[in-house]
């Protein structure tokens, strides 16, 4: 199948000079939520804002659905909403108003039953007259989500929607992303918050000085780099791993005083109860445990130092 | 022509005039009061006629075209300059439609605005002075034709306008003087010949003279070259509003 957004080698410098993208190629799959990762002035809201017709590329183009983006910005636009990532709205309007506005702007005809179930779904419908100066911060940015909604969008792509927004809010807003993939549409959100990108994503992005540094299924991505390990604290500190135990990715490290096990959380068995049975036969008795688990904050750290370097 | 989304942008911009309804009436209202009292009676009462008009009837033109130039730019410019400020433009850069269409749905909406005062205008005064209208369907034409062009220099100027300051600096500096020195408050022909030439260069007295033409049946130019003269103004402005259009200057980056 082909992907519903296709970016083909795009570049943007600024008029100021600055470099925001350097020939960027990046395929998007229908029906597929895709997370953008990246430190802050990496190029995340450049590449959304070429793809959304907000800066024209220096050079490369986009294809939306089929359509080229400068093209046949139309057919390419009507597929797409925008929830950008500062929050800009008409103060003076009601809520109802500016998401029916949007939704005249897409060029569809009113249907206020549609509207209302837009607004349902994201808490706002009782707030439906009030007018936007008159909502805290988050709810702003649920208006934002309602208009690039309202005219039903098949590619939504959402610029840092969690930040500022509360735990309950934001898994109001991981549930509602869900509950559109559900309904087919293609999402692709920007955080700085790596949990949410492991909870929500099904690929995951990263890019860094303008440059597309990784792009994973998320769940290969874990796979590979998402190992645990377990370090155990030693009784008695150790000259070598041992005989019974080697062979299963045991090393020692703070002068022998600690053992530490690297495993696969994906595997079938961890082997940590054998492991803990063989060391007390082979006399180790261990003093406390802990165990951690490489995220994506450290893959995407380190990748970014080491390309950084 | 994608009308929905003209027609959304229109519908919203007039309701932001109906929410404001009181202020964006009453002041206008107010101020050609004003003039009627201080140049039509006042002043008004000690020169007798000009070419056989009461003084009073002969600003009538003028005032109304000095409001509608006003209006025009003013509601255009900020009708699109406030997008831009508080960064709702986004929505119109990322909607399907074309620049020319986003122009028709503010350039439309600050028209009509500036029509209807125009029309209160034409009824306030008709409690002042002795009101005729010779050609009621030039006169309409010539209403139209003048609030859509000068909505789309205020659209222009909107999208040009960097800081407050620039937005209201244009309208005060160029619209205001124009008005004044184009006849709006006495015939060319008062002038000595040197200043009468001068203010041939003025396209607002090619308006005011077209304008009053359609009141009073009596012009200072040929009335064809009044309209000629909105005719080229219009066609600089769509140029200007299409290059915009072209290379996004000052909206898309
Ligand atoms: N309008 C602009 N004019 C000039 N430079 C810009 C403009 N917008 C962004 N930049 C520059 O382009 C680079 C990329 O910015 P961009 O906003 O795309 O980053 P980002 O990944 O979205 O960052 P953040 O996580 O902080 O939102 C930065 O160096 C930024 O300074
Ligand atoms: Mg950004």
């Amino acid at each position: 199948m082909s992907p519903i957004v296709s970016v083909e080698n795009l570049s943007k410098s600024y008029a100021s000079g600055t470099v925001a993208l350097a020939n960027v190629s990046l395929d998007i799959e229908a029906g597929e939520i895709l997370a953008l990762l990246g430190p802050n002035g990496a190029g995340k809201t450049t590449l959304i804002s070429i793809i959304c017709g907000l800066v024209m590329p220096t050079s490369g183009r986009v294809i939306v659905g089929g359509h080229d983006t400068v093209k046949d910005y139309r057919a390419a636009r009507s597929l797409i909403g925008l929830v950008p990532q500062e929050i800009s709205i008409e103060v003076f309007e009601t809520v109802m108003n500016s998401v029916r506005f949007t939704r005249g702007l897409f060029g569809k005809r009113p249907d206020d039953a549609y509207l209302e179930q837009v607004l349902q779904s994201l808490s706002l419908w009782d707030k439906r007259d009030a007018r936007n100066m008159e909502l805290s911060g988050g709810m702003k940015r649920r208006v934002l989500i309602a208009k690039a909604l309202s005219h039903g969008p098949r590619i939504l792509f959402l610029d840092e929607p969690t930040a500022g927004v509360d735990v309950n809010l934001r898994r109001d807003m991981w549930q509602l992303v869900r509950r559109l993939r559900d309904d087919g549409v293609t999402i692709i959100l920007t955080t700085h918050y790596i949990e949410e990108a492991e909870e929500m994503a099904d690929r995951i992005g990263v890019i860094d000085k303008g440059r597309v540094m990784l792009v994973e299924d998320k769940e290969r991505l874990m796979r590979q780099l998402g190992r645990k390990q377990l370090r155990m604290e030693l009784q008695e500190p150790l000259a070598a791993v041992p005989d019974s135990v080697t062979g299963r990715g045991l090393s020692l490290a703070e002068e022998g005083r600690v053992l530490i096990y690297d495993y696969d959380t994906q595997a079938e068995r961890t082997g940590i109860t054998r492991l803990i049975a063989d060391l007390a036969q082979a006399g180790v008795s261990v003093r406390d445990l802990d165990s951690r688990q490489s995220s994506l904050e450290d893959v995407f750290l380190s990748l970014v130092e080491e390309r950084g370097s | 022509m994608n009308w929905i989304s003209i027609w959304a942008i229109y519908r919203f911009e007039m309701s932001r005039t109906f929410r404001t309804i009181a202020q964006s009436v009453v002041s206008p209202v107010i101020s050609t009061a004003l003039y009627f009292v201080v140049f039509g009676s006042a002043i008004g009462s000690r020169i007798e006629s000009v070419e056989g008009i009461g003084y009073g009837a002969f600003i009538v033109p003028g005032l109304i075209m000095l409001t509608v130039l006003q209006q025009a730019v003013s509601n255009a410019s900020f009708g699109i300059y406030f997008p831009k400020f508080i960064g709702t433009i986004y929505e119109l850069l990322t909607a399907p439609m074309s620049f020319l269409e986003v122009v028709a749905g503010y350039v439309g909406a600050a028209a009509t605005k500036a029509v209807m005062i125009a029309l209160i205008i034409l009824l306030t005064a008709s409690f002042f002075v002795d009101l005729r209208i010779a050609h009621p369907v030039w006169m309409v034409a010539f209403l139209l034709l003048t609030a859509v062009s000068f909505s789309l220099l205020g659209f222009i100027i909107g999208i040009w306008a960097r800081n407050f300051e620039q937005l209201q600096l244009v309208p005060l500096l160029m619209i205001t003087p124009l008005v004044f020195l184009g006849g709006a408050f006495y015939s060319s022909t008062m002038l000595p010949p040197f200043w009468a030439a001068v203010t041939r260069f003025n396209p607002v007295l090619y308006l005011i003279s077209g304008f009053r033409w359609s009141f009073y049946d009596m012009a200072e130019v040929p009335v064809a070259i009044s309209l000629l003269a909105i005719g080229v103004f219009l066609a600089a402005c769509l140029g200007i509003v299409w290059w915009i259009f072209r290379t996004g200057w000052r909206i898309r980056q």
